[in-house]
């Protein structure tokens, strides 16, 4: 089922006049960049996801907050859909653009508001990238923990939306956690607050239901963001196994001995010799699978702790130990994780990167479910994942030049999430649904869950202006889901290539 | 994974479902009610009492995966107790009174106690929710697993909305190994140096995770591992302090609280939230010395006669809030009242997921 906008599934488009639009727009908001033609808007056909595109009918790039206001007012008296981008490092086509919308674009929001060491906040526009706050903090001794892979290009208002995670995670939490305050501007044009400056506020809690939301309920204007202390020491461990399961089940041994990693990570066999063949990190090429451990905090604690995992990994079969000598060695020890999308990539002429969470006790299972998968749709599958959180990020390998490839990449993608589903996990830990896992959703959630999610969005944008088609799918588009996952139940999979 | 060996353990949901569906056909109001021990926080409700009471249990542990699932009626000390087992907790130390509070409750009102700043809140340990809504349908949001952002995150949306948006039924839940070493310590201090230090200490890593100020101390929870609790104590000095104390403030059985929030002989008991830092605010008939300043000075209790709208105003301008928590004068909201763009936005969730008002109508704000 293909998942670029379909009208009879999705519902039927706006029928709009770029021409007369962009008339409109360029009155309302002269001195705002709008581009209209084709070679200027090629750039944003797509985000970090690029196996889909769409030309926009306008790319707006506002340098002023007044003139977001003024063209979310004018989109809204107009009915034009708006879909908001931020870096477009997105992996789940959340920024995917509409034919027939306009895409808004926050990257010229790129600056540090302030930093307040006294408080340990940083208040800054959505354009920033992830790691600049980090880096801004660091005089202080402080840092942003989030850390997505992406976090040298993702903006920080695309991690709002996406609730965005990484290896600091199963420590120091998701974006929702370490975000205390969010300016939005509704597509009305409206100002509103979520959060505050103390540690909450009256009323719902919108924060959390705007962390994570793609994009569909407003446009994050300003964040406010935790900063955490820079722990004293951190080192890392890395444990070879000779079996994935063995590895799998050493996750849970370490959480078991009472100890929170601040990163714990896994790699298979593929993406060890892939990241080795990238980066030199040092990795072991003839490990079936590898563990990351990195322990931080007071270095008389880190110390005692590094001591309970390494017996631990013992215990749980490792064939090999090795602790990063010094920073250098940690940070190449990282650099081989951080790369691992891009280095895998370098294997094949495309890769197709899954976002799914499963209980940590299943990974074996899964794992090998993946591989049985792997093998039935005949294309390689290497394994990313974030262990301590039961976060898989399985990269699928095919050419997308080769006629049909795509689609077995993506049939077989969408049976590794309703794998995941089926554990007991989720289609998406912290890629987000987007466009890419719209149909995955109708596996997830029953029509009467998806109907209070449509109704949380009509709380906000009762239109639907705002990123429509993604994030939440139709009755229809679930009705039809429905329809072809059971005729092709007896049916092999290699045959659907449609 | 551990099973569930408790008192009670019984699956009500779909008793409460239809109730829920009999209340949608006739239209009448629900005042939803777990151990009632905090029906004095917020607004009366006028409606049928559903009790969630019947419908408890824990209905999954897993200590290794870290995850509690846990049906709403089910007492809080249950719960805590069966976590205890496993050396576990619930990391934002959720205040106690009665043995009648329940988790439902506590997931409804969405407080938290003295290791908040450090730990996190409620809601940021919320996995997931099973909520019944106004139709009776049980719905599942969230999870049992650590990420998710599969739609909307209505689990977390749940916490501190009071039972006006639907009934909780289940809740999933991050746990957390309790700290290897705990010690805490009885620094004599004024108000003005307490702050001082905490503002130096939180640019380090140090293992603080309760921090309170009264009574002219500063009372402060050092955990983590032994090694680093030992040092941190050496370097800061001070007293030692019996822990219980943190046990007391978290339950409000200190001193301080001892007039219910019912005792109309008293003045009204107020909760400040407010920014790290804010210093001593300008309040006529109000000293902050005899105040409590909890989690490092951001959440302050104080029990004065006071003009609500004098206070609310003070606390908004440095960007906090102030709730009242009775004996609650007839004009005074409990909860500070929302600007008028963010009540439509209220206004329209409501109405959305609650368009018959059937759940604890006027509980938060008048207006729904
Ligand atoms: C190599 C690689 C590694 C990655 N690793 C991780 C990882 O470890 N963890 C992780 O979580 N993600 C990861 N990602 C995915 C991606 O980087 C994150 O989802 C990131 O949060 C997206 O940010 P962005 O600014 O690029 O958003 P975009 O792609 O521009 O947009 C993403 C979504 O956010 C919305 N949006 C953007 N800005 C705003 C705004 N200001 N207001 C409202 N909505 C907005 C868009 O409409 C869209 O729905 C990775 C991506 C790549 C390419
Ligand atoms: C300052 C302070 C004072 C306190 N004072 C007391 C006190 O005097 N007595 C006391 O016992 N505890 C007190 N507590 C703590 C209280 O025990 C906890 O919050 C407790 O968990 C409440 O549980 P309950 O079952 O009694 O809630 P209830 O009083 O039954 O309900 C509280 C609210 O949650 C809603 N609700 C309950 N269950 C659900 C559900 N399943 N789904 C949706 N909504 C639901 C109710 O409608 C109501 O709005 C106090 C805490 C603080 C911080």
């Amino acid at each position: 089922m293909n998942i670029l906008y379909d009208e009879r599934l999705d519902g039927p488009a706006p029928k709009l006049d770029r021409a007369t639009i962009r008339d409109s727009l360029t009155q309302a908001i002269p001195d705002m960049t709008l581009l209209s033609r084709e070679e200027d808007m090629r750039p944003f056909e797509c985000d970090g996801l690029s196996v889909y595109r769409t030309l926009p009918m306008l790319v707006a790039l506002p340098d002023t907050l007044d003139q977001v206001q003024r063209l979310l007012v004018e989109c809204h008296r107009l009915g034009v859909p708006v879909v908001t981008r931020g870096a477009g490092t997105g992996l789940s086509a959340g920024a995917l653009p509409l034919e027939h919308g306009v895409l808004l674009v926050m990257s010229r929001f790129a600056r540090i508001l302030e930093i307040d060491p006294e408080a340990r906040i940083a208040r800054v526009e959505p354009g920033v990238r992830n790691l600049a706050i980090s880096e801004a903090a660091s005089p202080y001794g402080l840092y942003y923990a989030p850390d997505p892979s992406s976090q040298i290009a993702c903006s920080i208002g695309g991690n709002v939306a996406e609730n965005a995670g990484g290896v600091h995670c199963l420590k120091y939490g998701l974006t929702v956690h370490n975000v205390i305050k969010v300016e939005i501007l509704t597509i009305e044009g409206e100002r509103m607050t979520l959060g505050s400056d103390a540690l909450d506020a009256p009323g719902f809690d919108l924060l959390a239901l705007f962390n994570g939301s793609e994009g569909m309920l407003g446009v994050v204007t300003e964040i406010t963001v935790k900063l955490l202390p820079k722990p004293e020491v951190a080192k890392v461990l890395m444990a070879s196994f000779d079996d994935v399961e063995k590895a799998g089940n050493a996750v849970g041994a370490i959480i078991e001995a009472g100890i929170i990693p601040g990163g714990l990570e896994m790699m298979d066999k593929l993406a060890i010799i892939a990241a080795e063949d990238f980066i030199g990190a040092g990795y072991p090429v003839d490990a079936e699978a590898i563990l990351l451990c990195e322990l931080d905090g007071v270095e008389a604690d880190v110390d005692d702790d590094c001591e309970t995992v390494r017996a631990v990994l013992e215990k749980a079969g490792a064939t090999g130990i090795q602790q990063a000598r010094d920073d250098a060695e940690r940070a190449k020890f990282w650099a081989g994780r951080k790369n691992a999308f891009p280095a895998v990539g370098r294997m094949s002429p495309d890769y197709y990167c899954m976002d799914g969470t499963i209980p940590r006790r299943e990974l074996a299972r899964v794992l090998k479910g993946i591989s049985d998968l792997s093998e039935r749709y005949g294309l390689r599958v290497a394994n990313v994942f974030h262990a301590g959180d039961g976060n898989m990020h399985p990269l699928i390998l095919f050419d997308a030049n080769r006629e049909g490839e795509l689609a077995v990449a993506e049939a077989l993608g969408g049976e590794i999430l309703e794998l995941c589903v089926r554990v007991g996990g989720t289609i998406t830990g912290e890629h987000g649904v987007g466009r890419e896992k719209i149909n995955q959703m109708c596996a997830q959630f029953r029509p009467d869950e998806l109907a209070t999610f449509r109704a949380a969005k009509a709380a906000f944008d009762p239109n639907d202006l705002l990123n429509p088609g993604k994030n939440i799918p139709t009755p229809a588009r679930c009705s039809e889901f429905r329809t072809i996952k059971s005729a092709s139940a007896d049916t092999a999979p290699g045959t659907l290539q449609g | 994974m551990a099973n569930a060996t408790h008192l009670s353990d019984h699956d009500a949901s779909a008793a409460l479902a239809e109730r829920i569906r009999e209340a949608n056909a006739e239209g009448t109001p629900l005042r939803i009610v777990g151990g009632d021990t905090r029906f004095f926080y917020g607004r009366e409700v006028e409606g049928s009492e559903l009790s969630t009471r019947e419908h408890c249990g824990i209905s999954f542990y897993d200590p290794v995966e870290l995850v509690v699932s846990v049906r709403s009626g089910t007492p809080l000390g249950e719960l805590e107790a069966a976590l205890a087992e496993h050396g576990q907790m619930l990391p934002f130390e959720p205040p106690r009174y009665g043995a009648a509070s329940t988790v439902g409750g506590m997931v409804a009102t969405g407080l938290s106690g003295p290791r908040r700043p450090w730990a996190g809140s409620v809601r940021d340990f919320v996995l997931g929710a099973r909520v019944i809504n106004h139709e009776g349908n049980e719905q599942r949001f969230g999870g049992e697993v650590m990420k998710n952002v599969a739609g909307y995150d209505l689990s977390r949306l749940m916490v501190g909305a009071q039972g006006t948006l639907g009934l909780i039924t289940e809740v999933s839940f991050k746990v957390l190994p309790k700290p290897g070493a705990t010690h805490s310590l009885h620094l004599e201090l004024s108000l003005d140096e307490a702050r001082q230090r905490l503002a130096e200490w939180g640019r380090e890593p140090l293992p603080i995770s309760a921090a309170a100020w009264l009574d002219g101390a500063l009372h402060l929870r050092l955990e983590g591992g032994p090694s680093s609790v030992a040092a941190t104590r050496a370097r800061i000095g001070g007293d030692d302090l019996d822990n219980d104390f943190w046990a007391a403030l978290r339950d409000q059985r200190l001193p301080f609280f001892r007039a219910g929030p019912l005792d109309e002989t008293k003045s009204p008991l107020w909760r400040l939230s407010l920014p790290h830092r804010t210093p001593a605010l300008e309040l006529p008939n109000a000293d902050e010395r005899l105040m409590i300043h909890d989690w490092a000075g951001a959440q302050r209790w104080l029990r004065a006669d006071l003009d609500a709208e004098a206070l609310r105003h003070a606390c908004q301008a440095v960007g906090g809030h102030a709730t009242c928590y009775g004996p609650r004068p007839a004009e005074v909201e409990p909860f500070t009242p929302l600007p008028e763009v963010l009540m439509k936005y209220h206004r329209n969730l409501k109405a959305q997921l609650d368009p018959k008002g059937l759940f604890n109508p006027g509980r938060l704000y008048a207006a729904f």
